[in-house]
Formats: structure tokens, C-alpha cells, sequence
């Protein structure tokens, strides 16, 4: 089966009386000559590498430029004081965050579609793992969802920023992680399609603008609207909202805005943020530097070697109000 | 046919799958076809390497590959302390190769046994990597692949026999290519087989006539 079509896999998986992930794991024991286990197996390595990440993470560390750092551990700490959005969205942010800024930060992740949208799925996936008490099995099913879901985007439209901007990574993950929780929550294959659809086209247009040319600002961030907008779309779809453009279609139009948007706006850090003052400033900065550039704070007790060095200014100082959060 | 593992993977140190994760493997790959533990390295960055390089760790991956870690290896940030551990003294610089791909690297490596290769290679985005020079002589392979890369004087029928070598283990050969830079002169073949080449094919094929060296690179 080719992994083309979200149509072509849902009534293949429909004929076969089988899960769209079934037809997935199928595809990839097919595609690489493996066993159901292998494959099984190597999902469960990426799995496991996201929950490391996750429990692992401190905030103790900066990104090689000092841009980013912390933000993560800030709203871990707010999620217990009554947050606006209550703790479980919270939590979400929290995740997304931690898993951005490990990526910036150096640290161990699972790109999901790509490294800088490497925060999206467990985000989502984490936090309703441990509240819902739902078993690895299920979760290894949810990533195979999301698996299928992002062969067919990269498949039809494109996965990377530099192809297609923002939507194409942040956007795409997105849409892996909503057709996933709808999975967990037993909806069914065409509600999938229906938040895949919704969460895709929410995000349509996004510019891929990271100051400096590095994975760190915005895009740490952009993880948290990933997840956010991924939950909001499982919800929709498994509220009996439909999206009226059917997934496939919409997956095309995504493709072709991003084919369509100019050169600055994907991943050249020519345009959007990355053009305003602040953000040639801050390349200046650190092109002006280098030695600086080449400090990395890093502080994790359980590295082998701890030749932990002075944490140097970060190049832009974040001002007390924009650290809860800008 | 898309890769799931492509999707949900691959497992890495960060920030970036092209300049941080492909310029481990790009540096793994050097430190394999060397044959030795590199113990003096020149690195050359080109485009977007050298611009941006630093700010994605593109240049503490490129070491760690030296040094044999993986993409996923936590050592990556620290790998020049560990490279000072080990003895392996590198350079950095920036230069302009010309008709390079944007992530491009050109790299001058001396090993313990004083070994030496030059080696010329790009990152072609999601940890995907292409050595386009080898020693001088243009290649064109990725590692994604068993792959062969041997040396030998240009010959009649040495390619007949690299290939009756194969055909006796049952290895299938999914693309060759032979370059040099002159006629006589030596010749780089680069063979890429879909099935693992047993060792004592290797050491046939190594004492072949007119076989000066034979480099086998095992897909990870």
C-alpha cells in the first residue's frame, strides 16, 4: 500500500477490517523487509526517546546562542497556580516547550516530522499517557496514526520548512498529532480525517522566519500552537464537527501555498521575524562573535563529563514580563 | 516510497536534522572510509554550514562523527573536550567550494597510523548525507547502502573481477560507478549492494591484481 492517500489507506484499512495504523505498520514491515516486531520495536525506541526527553529535561540548559532556555521548566512550575486554560493545557504547553527548547538546546529528541516540530506529538501524547492511564500499546498504535498521517503529507505537499514554510512542519506535526489523539480517544476513521483536516488548515499559511537561521526563535514556541491546535481539532472532530474541504484536498492546498510562498519566508531568515530589528540585531550579534557562539551551557548531572562552563549573558535578555511567555 | 522511521525519526541530538544530525554522519562517514582513529583534522565549511554552522552545533557534529558517535549520542555538545581527551586536534575554517551543495564540508584527515584522506561531502537535509569527492576523484554515494570503495589502477577486466566476487557471495548489486581523474590514472569504483558483502569477499577482492585498496563502508 502506498502511503499517498488518506482515502486510499482508510477504505483499504476498511475492506481489511483493520485500524489505519495496522495498514501503516503493514506498509513499513513491507517497505524495509522487516518483521512485525522490528517495526513495532523501532516505534517503541521512538517513543521512549520522547518520554527521556521529557522526564529528563531540567531547563537548566541555554541554547548555543542564548536565545532560548528555561521556558519550559517556567511553565512546568505555572501549570500547579491555576492556569487560565486549567492544568491539563498547561501541561500540553509545558511539553511542547521543554521538547523545543531540548531540540535548541542540544539535547536528545525524536524529530516528528522534523527536529524543530519535535515538541508537537508529545506534547499531546505525554501528558494524556499519564492522565488517562492509556497503555504503551496504545501509544505505539497513535504514533503508527501519526506516522501514516505524515507519509502522506510529505507525500503530497511537503514536510520541511524550507520547502513549504512553517504549515509544513509545525502545520504538518500538527495534524499527526490531532489524527493520533482521535485515535486514543476510539474515534472514528473518517472523525481522524476530519481533525487531520482541521488542524492542517488552521495553521495554513505559517512562514518559516527563525531569526539568525537557527531552530530557536520561534520556533520553540510554534511547538505549543502545534499542540494546542491539534487538541482543538481532535476535539472538534470527535464533537461531530466536520471540516468541509475533505483531508486530501486540503493536504494538496497546503502544498500548493507553500510552493507559492517566497523564497524570504521559508527558512532563508530573510523575512518575518527574523527581518525586524530585534532579529538582525540579535544575527549581528551573533555573527559578530563567534567565540561567544561557542559556548554551550550545560549543566545535566548525569553527562559523563561535567566541564560545565559560566553561563554567559544570553545575546538578547528576555525581560521578566516576556519570560512567562511572549 | 517514504520511510515511516523518516516521519517519526530519527532520533537525535539537536537542533537540526541537516546541519546537526547529517554532519555527525558525514563525520562517522570520514572516520570509517579513513580506516583509523583521526588524530589531525582540517575542516573546511562551505554556504550554509559556514554561515549558520556554528549556532546549529554543526561544528561540535562533525567532530563527534570524527570521534565515531552516532547522531543520538548525548557526547555530541561536549565532543570537542572529548576530542582534546583523545588527541585529535582539528581546524575550522570557511571556504568557498565552488558548485557545492549548501551544506557542504571538505575535510583533510591524518590518522594514528598516518592514514590520510580528503574527503568532500554535503547534508541533504532530514540527517541524509552524499560524499561527492573522495581523495580528488568525484564519487557519489550516501550510506544508505552497503557500500565498496575501491582503488586500483586502471586495468582491463578489474571490474569483472570486483563483480565475479560478488556474484559468488550472492550480493546484489544496486549501483556502481567508476571515476578517475585521467585515463591511466587511478580509478575510484564505488559499489552500493542491497545485501551485506561478507568479509572474505573483501579480502578477495583486496588481493585481486592491480587492487591498490579496498575500503568497505557497513550501512548503519
Amino acid at each position: 500500500m502506498n502511503l499517498d492517500s488518506m482515502k486510499d489507506i482508510l477504505s483499504a484499512a476498511r475492506q481489511e477490517g483493520k485500524a489505519f495504523w495496522e495498514i501503516v505498520l503493514e506498509t513499513d514491515m513491507k517497505n524495509r523487509g522487516v518483521s512485525r516486531m522490528e517495526s513495532l520495536g523501532k516505534m517503541a525506541e521512538a517513543w521512549h526517546a520522547m518520554r527521556e526527553a521529557s522526564e529528563l529535561y531540567t531547563g537548566e540548559r541555554r541554547s548555543v546562542s542564548g536565545l532560548v532556555g528555561g521556558q519550559g521548566k517556567l511553565m512546568r512550575e505555572y501549570a500547579g497556580a491555576n492556569p487560565i486554560g486549567g492544568e491539563f493545557t498547561a501541561q500540553v504547553i509545558a511539553e511542547a516547550l521543554s521538547m523545543g527548547e531540548s531540540n535548541a538546546c542540544m539535547r536528545r529528541i525524536v524529530a516528528a516530522p522534523t527536529a524543530g516540530a519535535c515538541g508537537v506529538l508529545p506534547a499531546v501524547l505525554i501528558p494524556l499517557y499519564w492522565r488517562d492511564n492509556l497503555s504503551e500499546d496504545q501509544m505505539l498504535e497513535a504514533l503508527f496514526t501519526a506516522s501514516g498521517i505524515g507519509a502522506v503529507i510529505a507525500y503530497r505537499a511537503c514536510i520541511s520548512g524550507a520547502a513549504g514554510g512553517c504549515q509544513a512542519e509545525i502545520g504538518s506535526a500538527s495534524a499527526m498529532a490531532a489524527g493520533a489523539l482521535v485515535y486514543l480517544r476510539r474515534g472514528a476513521g473518517e472523525q481522524m480525517c476530519h481533525a487531520v483536516a482541521m488542524a492542517l488548515k488552521n495553521l495554513m499559511g505559517l512562514v518559516c522566519d527563525p531569526v539568525a537561521g537557527l531552530v530557536e526563535v520561534p520556533c520553540v514556541k510554534r511547538n505549543v500552537i502545534g499542540a494546542v491546535n491539534a487538541i482543538a481539532a481532535a476535539d472538534m472532530a470527535l464533537a461531530g464537527i466536520e471540516s468541509r474541504i475533505p483531508v486530501d484536498e486540503v493536504i494538496d492546498a497546503m502544498g500548493e501555498v507553500g510552493r507559492r510562498l517566497p523564497v524570504e519566508f521559508r527558512e532563508t531568515a530573510l523575512g518575518g521575524l527574523a527581518a525586524t530589528p530585534t532579529g538582525k540585531a540579535v544575527k549581528k550579534q551573533l555573527h559578530g562573535d563567534k567565540k561567544k557562539q561557542r559556548t554551550l551551557t550545560i549543566k545535566d548531572s548525569r553527562w559523563k563529563l561535567e566541564r560545565s562552563e559560566e553561563a554567559e549573558e544570553p545575546a538578547v535578555k528576555d525581560s521578566p514580563k516576556g519570560k512567562k511567555g511572549s | 516510497m517514504i520511510d515511516i522511521f523518516d516521519i517519526m525519526g530519527p532520533i537525535m541530538v539537536g537542533p537540526s536534522s541537516s546541519h546537526t544530525a547529517g554532519a555527525v554522519r558525514i563525520g562517522r562517514m570520514a572516520r570509517t572510509l579513513l580506516g583509523d582513529e583521526p588524530v589531525k583534522a582540517a575542516l573546511h565549511l562551505h554556504g550554509s554550514f559556514a554561515t549558520t554552522g556554528v549556532g546549529h552545533g554543526t561544528d561540535k557534529a562533525l567532530i563527534a562523527g570524527l570521534l565515531g558517535m552516532a547522531p543520538d549520542d548525548l557526547d555530541i555538545p561536549i565532543s570537542f573536550d572529548i576530542a582534546a581527551e583523545r588527541g585529535l586536534k582539528f581546524t575550522f575554517d570557511e571556504e568557498d567550494l565552488r558548485d557545492a551543495h549548501p551544506n557542504s564540508v571538505k575535510m583533510e584527515l591524518v590518522g594514528r597510523a598516518d592514514r590520510r584522506l580528503n574527503m568532500q561531502a554535503c547534508s541533504t537535509g532530514g540527517g541524509r548525507i552524499l560524499v561527492t569527492k573522495l581523495d580528488g576523484v568525484e564519487v557519489n554515494f550516501t550510506g544508505d547502502y552497503h557500500t565498496l570503495i575501491i582503488q586500483n589502477m586502471d586495468n582491463r577486466g578489474s571490474l569483472a573481477d570486483v563483480s565475479t566476487a560478488l556474484s559468488l557471495a550472492g550480493v546484489n548489486v544496486a549501483s556502481m560507478n567508476m571515476s578517475r581523474s585521467s585515463k591511466g590514472s587511478n580509478v575510484m569504483m564505488i559499489l552500493e549492494t542491497d545485501d551485506p558483502i561478507p568479509d572474505f569477499i573483501v579480502q578477495l577482492i583486496e588481493r585481486q591484481p592491480g587492487i591498490l585498496q579496498v575500503i568497505h563502508y557497513k550501512k548503519e
